[in-house]
C-alpha cells in the first residue's frame, strides 16, 4: 500500500509546525507498519495530550485520543480485552515521563505487550514551551527564563530499571534505523520502549538558539553515536544510538490468561 | 538488482510547509526551495533516487517514482 492509504488525508495538512520531528516519525511509522505488512485492522493507536498525540489522529488506523499522561491505561484496557491487536502508544516526554510518569513504569514492570514511542523533543510545545523532564540541566524554557535546574531523566535507563524488554533509542536524523527499530519494537512481544530524539523547532530551538530544524538534526546527528562505537569512548557526552534491551520475559496478557484457565480449572 | 531510475519527485505543494529538510540533507543537491518556500526538484537528472527526502519530509509531501528496467512505473520501498 501507499503511503497515503494509511493515513486520513483530510486533515493534511497536519497542524505540526514546519521542521518539527513528529512528523518524520508520523513518516517513519508508516513505513514500518507497511513493512511488517500489517492490515490496518490489525493496529490501535492510543495517544494522550501533546504535540505529539495528535498523531493517532492522522493515522487510518483504530485510534483513541485520550487524557494527559494516561495513554498508557487506556492501552492497557485496550490489549488486555483484544490481545490480538497491536497496540502502538505514540508520547510526549512530558505526557510519558511526567504527567503519565507512573503509568509509564508499571506498564514496563507488567511487561504488557504495548509499544511506547517516546517522543522527545524537551519541550511542551504545544502548551507554550515549558520545561518539560526531558529539557535538561541548563536549557532556557519559557518557564525557565534564567535557565532550567531541573535535571533530566534518561528514558532508555529508566525503561530498563522499570523492567521494560525492549529498549532503544535514535533519533529523527537517522530515518532508516528509526524505522528499522518501530518494525522491530512493534514486533517484540511484550513492554517496548523507543526514545526518539525529536525536533521543536519552534520552542526548544527558538528559546536556546539551536537554529531551525535543519541545525537541529545535524545537532542530534552530530550528539550521537552507535551502541559501543569507539567515537564513544573517546567523548562520553556522545548519546549512544541502538537496541539496549532486548529480552523475553512472560508478557502480561499471556499471564494473565493462564490466571483464567487456572480460575475456570478449579472454579467448577 | 538494477539501480532504480528516477522518473520523477511528486511533491504535494498543499502540504510541503518549506522547513528545508529536504533540501539540506539531499546528498546530490537535487532539491531547492521556490519563491514560495515549497520545495522543488531543479536538478532532477541528478537524483540517485536514494529516498532519503522522502524518508525525512516531516509533512509526508514527497514521494519518489522511479522506473524499473523495463521503464514501468514503480514505486520502490525500503528493504524491498
Amino acid at each position: 500500500m501507499a503511503v497515503k492509504d494509511y493515513l486520513r488525508e483530510r486533515f493534511f495538512p497536519h497542524i505540526w509546525c514546519a521542521g518539527c520531528g513528529h512528523g518524520i516519525v508520523l513518516n517513519s511509522l508508516i513505513r514500518a507498519v507497511e513493512k511488517l505488512g500489517m492490515s490496518k485492522n490489525e493496529i490501535v493507536m492510543v495517544s494522550g495530550i501533546g504535540c505529539s498525540s495528535r498523531i493517532s489522529g492522522y493515522v487510518d488506523f483504530h485510534t483513541l485520543h485520550t487524557i494527559h499522561g494516561r495513554a498508557l491505561a487506556f492501552a492497557t484496557g485496550v490489549k488486555m480485552s483484544k490481545p490480538e491487536l497491536n497496540v502502538i502508544v505514540p508520547m510526549g516526554d512530558g505526557d510519558a515521563l511526567a504527567i503519565g510518569g507512573n503509568h509509564f513504569i508499571h506498564a514496563a514492570r507488567r511487561n504488557i505487550d504495548i509499544t511506547a514511542i517516546v517522543m522527545n523533543n524537551r519541550i511542551y510545545g504545544m502548551t507554550g514551551g515549558q520545561y518539560s523532564p526531558l529539557s535538561g540541566y541548563g536549557t532556557l524554557a519559557t518557564t525557565a527564563p534564567y535557565k532550567n535546574i531541573d535535571q533530566s531523566f534518561d528514558t532508555v535507563q529508566l525503561a530498563t530499571a522499570a523492567g521494560a524488554t525492549f529498549v532503544a533509542r535514535t533519533t529523527t536524523y537517522h530515518v532508516q534505523q528509526l524505522t528499522d527499530l518501530i518494525r522491530r519494537a512493534i514486533l517484540h512481544e511484550g513492554f517496548s520502549v523507543l526514545e526518539v530524539m525529536t525536533q521543536c523547532p519552534t520552542y526548544f530551538g527558538r528559546k536556546n538558539k539551536l537554529g531551525g530544524a535543519v541545525e537541529m538534526m545535524k545537532y542530534m546527528q552530530k550528539a550521537t553515536t552507535p551502541i559501543g562505537s569507539k567515537a564513544k569512548q573517546k567523548n562520553p557526552e556522545l548519546i549512544e544510538r541502538g537496541v539496549f534491551v532486548e529480552k523475553e520475559q512472560p508478557e502480561y496478557c499471556s499471564e494473565y490468561e493462564k490466571i483464567i484457565q487456572r480460575a475456570m480449572a478449579s472454579g467448577s | 538488482m538494477a539501480k532504480p531510475k528516477l522518473k520523477e519527485h511528486r511533491i504535494n505543494r498543499e502540504w510541503c510547509k518549506g522547513c528545508g529538510i529536504c533540501v539540506a540533507f539531499c546528498p546530490k543537491n537535487v532539491l531547492e526551495l521556490d519563491e514560495k518556500d515549497k520545495a522543488v526538484a531543479v536538478r532532477p537528472e541528478d537524483c540517485i533516487a536514494c529516498r532519503l527526502c522522502e524518508l525525512r519530509c516531516p509533512d509526508l509531501a514527497i514521494e519518489i517514482i522511479v522506473e524499473d528496467e523495463h521503464g514501468i512505473e514503480n514505486k520502490i520501498r525500503s528493504g524491498q
